[in-house]
């Protein structure tokens, strides 16, 4: 039989999964970051943390940005995620395909909630 | 005939109830499957992690709703429902923060011994349960 992996693997116009591989160790490495950006800013606080402290670190102008493409990552991350655990366990087509539709609005209805908070603020 | 090309039982369809509780699995097995639960968990629960951010962000009305929910609870769910949730998401994201953390560095060092295997995914096991313990007696005001 012929080889058809590593550098003489026959590559046709399709990806592989790399990109969506990198993409959602990319997207966890932004999380990670923001998770303790975050922290720390909670963390060093002085005083309780009431509303005053809490909004005032999300109304700063580079914490929205951040924010911002957190959210995008997270979308992301999570669809990857999610469509690698139906197609795991999930075999008929239809049933996965329905389920794959639910996963993208329920996750574009969430996204879009989460931004207009950020854009109230 | 030899003893390899005899019959030997072949198991398909494995059964979820039947067949996976008697599976016994190493550290790194737990790890891995819970970094599945705890991801499909906060999918699931991401509406009310939005909600959790909304009102606590919004405006300062909103965030006298927020922490009223988790004492005096919030419509026809009780306070100590909402902090039993929300125990759930906090080990939820310490487990798949800690299992990604964990995965990230595998990735770069190549680390994938056996037996940094299964003492990382110890410590993975170990550092989250414990964190989320000592979280869970804050949020339940134990100290």
């Amino acid at each position: 039989m012929s080889v058809n992996y590593g550098s003489k693997r026959v590559v046709s116009g399709a990806h592989y999964g790399l990109r969506d591989w990198l993409a959602q160790r990319v997207t966890a490495a932004l999380m990670a970051l923001f998770t303790i950006t975050l922290l720390v800013q909670v963390i060093f606080t002085s005083g309780p943390l009431g509303y005053e402290t809490w909004a005032g670190i999300f109304a700063a102008q580079w914490m929205k940005v951040l924010t911002f493409v957190v959210i995008v990552a997270l979308l992301y991350h999570v669809w990857v995620g999610m469509r690698d655990i139906w197609m795991d366990y999930v075999k008929p087509v239809g049933v996965r395909l329905a389920l794959h539709v639910f996963t993208l609005v329920w996750l574009v209805g969430c996204a879009g909630w989460a931004f207009s908070v950020l854009w109230r603020l | 005939m030899t003893e390899l090309t005899k019959k030997r039982p072949e198991f398909r369809n494995i059964n979820a109830l039947s067949d996976l509780p008697t599976y016994r699995l190493p550290a790194a097995g737990w790890v891995s499957i819970l970094h599945r639960v705890s991801g499909a968990l906060m999918f699931l629960l991401m509406p009310f992690i939005i909600w959790m951010f909304d009102t606590s962000l919004s405006s300062e009305f909103s965030y006298e709703r927020f922490t009223s929910a988790f004492g005096a609870g919030i419509g026809f769910v009780p306070g100590w429902f909402i902090k039993l949730v929300a125990l759930a998401l906090i080990w939820a994201y310490l487990h798949h923060f800690i299992a990604g953390v964990r995965h990230l560095y595998m990735d770069m060092t190549h680390s994938v011994t056996k037996e940094f295997g299964k003492s990382s995914a110890t410590v993975t096991l170990v550092l989250s349960i414990a964190l989320t313990v000592v979280l869970g007696a804050k949020l339940f005001g134990l100290y």
